[in-house]
């Protein structure tokens, strides 16, 4: 964000609680005191519904999203704003906004409102934070057209992603991950390049394999590529896709993949019913990779209930390593 | 409630006396509570134990999060508790309360023990939500919870009114929010429509003059919390004096019970930690400030120099009672840590009420688990 904050002064930071608190997770440290008031808007921890307020100006008009809470007060004059929810869970208080005043303007008036605004938080499980707290919201944004929403897994990924959804015209929901935040990565020197992005709309390849087409998002690639690793031992060669951008899906690459492999394991950490994997088991369905397949695709998912708090129930209620190489041998029948 | 032996005769106590306590400041109104006030022995003691208890128990949690043994959201009350204890004062077990998710103290007001409340803070099987809930969510009869969103609380307890004023019972809820929430949009159409429909609620604002990290200068453009309900009646009250609180709260479910409508407190208040175990409550405010505050206005330190003042108890009294609740704070703490988790069994329960059992998709395909009511 410091770079992109550099190179246009358009771009507009708005977080909760960044000047004295340093950001509920400190991504934001230290950005406050560089680029001060005008640039990093801190908003009291408030959270609440956003309003919006239409203005016609000038050149063709400015939309203020005005969210009490991760606040969007955005491009009257161009602005591109960048709105930081403390988590995606206190973005219900929002999303009506998110959608029916980020996403839906520019269609609805004809191409004349674009709306480049980032929104970016964490998303997901986190550590014993309950119910309220814990939801992934990858599936209830990626359903909405008008939107793009970007999931990334190592710094690579954020850095890269970020900067693409900065410089990008149109909404964009940036889902983090908070207990990717700690993990440190290698990061090649072409990524610490000033200008490094990953373009969105483009899955990856984290590890080339023939047996069977692994697809995940977020952290748990990151579990993903360890059951790899476990499977490699017993002769299982696991192909590992970070699909990066959950909307616009680079369901091309799954396709490829599957056509190679003939088998396909999804996992994410959301809910089963209408989410990521339901997604790409559609449109796998309804592609050519179909005839590929040895074996319906198998979705690990979170458990289909609120998120408890005891640790032993939270462990039981998300994708573990042990779930993942399950489900790749009951798929492979081995 | 316990009899505490002293060497002292009971009769040698003044058996109730009367204090002085701060107006408090009005909007629209044209009484305000009682300044004089009549606290008997009896209720002091129980005042006095009752903070204690609470004040031992968030610290006792502190204790636990720091050892990693309660995880992820706990946000203390301590230095607050003129504001649970006052309100119950006058309040009834039948009358309803919500609150956000500084909540351990008002679990156990409203009826909570303590060993409940430590063993959902620790995710055991005897925590008061089954280990389920965890620090935001607990709830008791009569207490909706423990509300991890912010602000969300407060239409749901205008909800509860109007249950309230629907069923005819002469009950009223008593709906807290903090100096952060009042900001947000949901509490002013809260309040309208409280308003409109003239429902039973005590609206309690208590401004511990930090949202998070944000002083209420830097918050909210009125800091006149009390009156920010416009055109319902509000009160300003001293929250760190437990029979100000309790005063004031006398008035204000008067005011309810009567058919007016609904009422603001705002109460003044101040907490000790920050605003959660992850926030270490300085960065955003000197530690001379926190320490002013608790040798001037630390709520059970101002009750126990009323009560040793006007004889009402003894030094060593009081000091019984510490250590009764020391002792009732290490049990809830040794049956917290030592309490099993919940067993598996439990995963699925709870989804809907009073629905025949339900399957439930595990983390694949394969796992099919059972949900009942």
């Amino acid at each position: 964000m410091d770079e992109e904050l550099e190179r246009d002064e358009r771009v507009f930071l708005m977080v909760e609680e960044v000047a004295q608190y340093d950001g509920a997770l400190q991504v934001s440290r230290g950005l406050w005191k560089k680029y001060g008031d005008k640039r990093i808007s801190t908003l009291p921890f408030l959270r609440v519904r956003i309003l919006i307020m239409w203005r016609s100006g000038g050149s063709g008009g400015g939309l203020l999203l005005f969210k009490t809470g991760p606040s969007l007060p955005l491009f009257q004059a161009g602005l591109r704003p960048i709105c930081e929810f403390m988590t995606f869970n206190f973005s219900m208080q929002a999303i009506d906004q998110v959608i029916n005043s980020a996403a839906k303007t520019y269609y609805m008036s004809a191409g004349l409102q674009p709306v480049p605004i980032v929104f970016r938080g964490p998303n997901g499980a986190s550590a014993g934070v309950a119910a309220q707290h814990s939801q992934c919201f990858a599936a209830w944004y990626a359903h909405c057209p008008g939107l793009k929403v970007v999931s990334p897994w190592n710094s690579e990924d954020a850095k890269g992603l970020l900067k693409s959804a900065i410089r990008e015209d149109n909404p964009v929901v940036f889902l983090e991950n908070e207990l990717m935040y700690g993990v440190p990565f290698e990061m090649s020197e072409e990524s610490q390049s000033k200008d490094f992005t990953i373009p969105i709309g483009k899955a990856k390849v984290e590890r080339p394999g023939s047996h069977v087409t692994v697809v995940s998002h977020s952290r748990l690639v990151g579990h993903c590529l360890d059951a790899a690793a476990v499977l490699a031992k017993e002769g299982i060669e696991c192909e590992v896709i970070n699909l990066r951008t959950i909307r616009p899906m680079d369901v091309e690459s799954i396709e490829a993949s599957v056509m190679k492999t003939n088998h396909l394991v999804t996992v994410e950490g959301g809910w089963p019913q209408f989410g990521v994997g339901a997604e790409i088991c559609a449109r796998i369905m309804e592609g050519p990779a179909f005839n590929y397949l040895d074996a319906p695709v198998t979705r690990v998912t979170g458990v289909d209930i609120p998120m408890p708090y005891a640790k032993i129930l939270e462990d039981h209620s998300v994708p573990q390593i042990k779930d993942i190489i399950f489900s790749i041998k009951k798929t492979l029948n081995v | 409630m316990q009899t505490v032996i002293s060497a002292r005769t009971y009769a040698d106590f003044t058996a109730q006396a009367t204090f002085e306590v701060k107006k408090c400041d009005t909007h629209k109104l044209d009484e305000a509570p009682a300044t004089e006030v009549v606290m008997t022995r009896e209720e002091g003691l129980q005042y006095y134990r009752t903070m204690q208890t609470m004040r031992r128990m968030e610290l006792k949690a502190d204790q636990l999060y720091k050892q990693k043994i309660i995880r992820g959201f706990c946000h203390l009350y301590d230095g607050q508790e003129a504001c649970a204890v006052g309100i119950e004062a006058s309040i009834n077990l039948s009358d309803h309360l919500i609150t956000a998710y500084r909540a351990h103290g008002y679990t156990y007001t409203r009826g909570g023990t303590v060993k409940e409340i430590m063993a959902e803070l620790t995710g055991r099987r005897g925590g008061i939500a089954k280990g389920k809930g965890g620090s935001m969510h607990m709830y008791c009869k009569n207490f909706y919870g423990g509300n991890g969103i912010v602000g969300a609380q407060v239409p749901l307890g205008a909800g509860v009114a109007l249950a309230c004023k629907h069923q005819g019972r002469n009950e009223l809820c008593v709906c807290l929010y903090g100096d952060g929430a009042a900001n947000q949009g949901q509490i002013f159409e809260t309040y309208n429509m409280a308003a409109l429909w003239k429902l039973p609620v005590i609206f309690v604002c208590e401004n511990n003059r930090y949202g998070m990290g944000t002083s209420v200068e830097r918050a909210a453009a009125s800091t006149d919390y009390y009156k920010r309900g416009e055109f319902i009646p509000g009160l300003r009250v001293d929250g760190m004096d437990v029979l100000c609180v309790r005063e004031a709260t006398r008035f204000a479910a008067e005011h309810c019970r009567s058919g007016k409508g609904p009422i603001l407190m705002e109460l003044q208040t101040y907490r000790y930690h920050g605003h959660s175990m992850s926030d270490p409550g300085v960065s955003y405010r000197t530690r001379e400030e926190i320490q002013e505050v608790r040798s001037k206005s630390d709520p059970i330190s101002m009750l126990k120099d009323r009560m040793l003042s006007n004889n009402m108890a003894s030094v060593e009294e009081l000091k019984e009672i510490d250590v009764e609740v020391r002792k009732e704070i290490e049990d809830a703490a040794q049956f917290a840590t030592t309490d099993p988790e919940p067993p598996l069994e439990e995963l699925c329960n709870h989804i809907f009420y009073n629905n025949p059992p339900l399957d439930v998709r595990g983390t694949h395909p394969w796992s099919k688990l059972k949900s009942v009511s």
